[in-house]
């Protein structure tokens, strides 16, 4: 070794330097993940808690919860199926609205809007999701109801019924669905759609069978997202879908007629929670307690429906590059 | 234009041999010209592709290749903004008429892009994808098989027909785009820079490929690799810019003739590579 040419080297300070800042703006960015999920833990352990309390109670027992199907806390009858029903239908109504025709608008505006009709229709559905959910109530009470009643009769829809509530929520729930959707055909790349084209496929096709596939985990998202915000609805069913819980009785009552009739009114898990505690509610009452039973259970299903989903996804989605 | 179309059918009879006697047209394009909004990428474009031959476009970057050959089949539909002015002829129609159904066209003038574009399917899907949309009635294991095979990748994935597209090496996955391409049953393929996203070893695969195709296959071919044009193709189309940037067909010809005996400066230029 030359010491002249290793002389020539110039000495270069390559220690680890101290850099505060990137430090900091690490640390407040992991904070700032964690206090949702904090919050989430904080919640379920309050709803755990005091539906424990609830549980613990002489007057009710699980078995009693989901075993009954009368929900009626002055004689401390406390099943939950009448309320879950009412909260299902609302559900299974406002999907069945709102996916197709939330889908079809995505796919539309995705696929085939001139730059024109979006500019038109996109501000349009913004509208409508900024519309609050006390107008949502008032309009299914004040026009989807008389609708319903002058279609399908005033002796068959009652006043406060399920349809009216799901269909009016499903509306709500449109923007969410499409503008989700939207997102996850539009981040399908063009070189999958040329693709397509380059194969004689038509628009129809290649919406269908190409887009639609390969969004299909962003689109089940906006599909998870759009029923658990049916499920947490609860202004438009407070005003609407009905302010007593319908009881049923398996075997004695029909199950069309009654059970799974969407023209009978019917209070939901949220309508219930917020008339019940809007009132002179006591600390530590059952019935305060059994609103924390509710909301877990509330919880749980849409706990349930996340899970579904991701297996449905991890089984049907088509992973692109 | 008519300068041009006589160049062209010059340059063909000029070393006219027994075989080159049957040259039938399979595209002609005819004072062409493509928009972009007011831009005009492509000028006065008269050029004659001839059936079961192999023509290169070459020409630098943005000289409007890319933009000519995805006029032949109108997936500058496709382009918000893209007109075309003049006529594409195939099969003795203007694929451009009002009355023509692009979706028709681009069944029998199939396309292979730049970048490897497998569908998020399995192997098997892709290539069994494009035959069914068109209605194929037939056997489409078999289909599949036929497909696979020409494009040369049967071999390497016979037992995983069932995997996704992605699972393959960007070669294999350039292949499988070509042999989704064959299923359809095209009368002519376009090739957009087929290997530009591709290593040397997968390049020359491809085009070995491409030399077997010609047999069943018009085959247009869009390089920026001047060897690739040289050696993969009969006829060669070298596009230069103009002042305005619009893409102009500088010379046409037998692709011997255009790298041995150019008859434009501006070819000479590109092809010594003194380009300015």
């Amino acid at each position: 070794m030359n010491p002249s040419a290793a002389a020539t080297v110039e000495a270069i300070d390559l220690t680890r330097k101290p850099r505060p800042l990137e430090v900091l703006v690490q640390g407040s960015m992991f904070l700032a993940g964690m206090i949702s999920i904090l919050t989430t833990i904080g919640i379920v352990f309050v709803l755990g808690r005091e539906a424990l309390l609830f549980f613990q109670t002489d007057e009710v027992t699980l078995g009693e919860f989901f075993g009954s199907t009368t929900w009626e806390p002055q004689i401390l009858e406390f099943g939950i199926w009448p309320l879950v029903r009412s909260t299902m239908m609302v559900s299974l109504i406002a999907v069945l609205v709102a996916v197709p025709l939330g889908l079809a608008t995505a796919i539309y505006l995705s696929e085939y809007a001139s730059e024109r009709a979006r500019g038109i229709l996109k501000p349009i559905l913004e509208v409508l999701a900024g519309i609050p959910t006390v107008v949502y109530g008032y309009f299914a009470l004040t026009f989807m109801t008389p609708m319903l009643r002058s279609i399908f009769g005033v002796s068959i829809v009652e006043i406060f019924n399920v349809a009216s509530a799901g269909i009016v929520v499903g509306i709500l729930i449109i923007p969410l669905v499409s503008s989700m959707s939207e997102d996850a055909l539009h981040a399908v790349p063009l070189s999958l759609r040329e693709a397509a084209y380059g194969l004689g496929a038509t628009k129809l096709e290649v919406s269908l069978r190409i887009v639609l596939p390969a969004a299909l985990s962003g689109v089940t998202a906006a599909f998870v997202v759009s029923v658990s915000r049916a499920i947490g609805e609860t202004m438009v069913v407070a005003i609407a879908a009905g302010a007593s819980p319908r009881n049923w009785n398996l075997g004695k009552d029909g199950v069309l007629t009654t059970i799974l009739n969407p023209f009978i009114s019917g209070e939901t898990m949220t309508g219930h929670i917020v008339r019940i505690s809007g009132g002179d509610l006591s600390y530590n009452s059952i019935d305060y307690n059994s609103v924390f039973a509710i909301g877990l259970m509330l919880f749980l299903m849409t706990l349930g429906l996340n899970l579904l989903s991701r297996r449905f996804v991890a089984r049907f989605r088509e992973v692109y590059e | 234009m008519s300068d041009k179309q006589a160049f062209v059918r010059t340059t063909v009879s000029a070393s006219a041999s027994p075989d080159e006697q049957t040259l039938t047209s399979a595209v002609e394009t005819r004072s062409l010209n493509v928009f972009y909004g007011s831009f005009r990428a492509v000028k006065d474009v008269d050029l004659t592709v001839y059936d079961n031959e192999i023509t290169a476009l070459i020409g630098s970057s943005g000289c409007g290749k890319s933009t000519l050959l995805r006029s032949f089949n109108r997936m500058n539909d496709l382009v918000a903004g893209a007109r075309v002015d003049g006529e594409v002829l195939y099969h003795d129609r203007n694929i451009y008429d009002s009355d023509v159904d692009p979706v028709e066209v681009r069944r029998r003038i199939g396309m292979v892009f730049q970048k490897p574009n497998p569908f998020p399917k399995s192997i098997y899907d892709n290539v069994a994808w494009g035959a069914k949309v068109n209605g194929y009635r037939g056997n489409v294991d078999a289909l599949v098989e036929e497909a696979l095979g020409q494009a040369a990748l049967w071999d390497e994935v016979k037992d995983k027909l069932d995997q996704s597209g992605y699972s393959l090496s960007g070669g294999q996955q350039q292949r499988l785009c070509i042999a989704r391409t064959i299923a359809v049953k095209p009368e002519i393929i376009l090739m957009d820079e087929p290997t530009s996203a591709l290593d040397p070893v997968a390049t020359l695969r491809i085009e070995e490929l491409i030399q077997e195709l010609k047999t069943k296959y018009t085959i247009v071919i869009v390089t920026h690799n001047m060897q690739q044009a040289a050696r993969a193709s009969d006829f060669t189309a070298f596009l230069n810019m103009d002042e305005d940037r619009a893409g102009r067909v500088v010379e046409f010809g037998k692709t011997g003739d255009i790298f041995t005996r150019p008859e434009h400066e501006e070819t000479e230029n590109y092809i010594t590579g003194r380009f300015g």
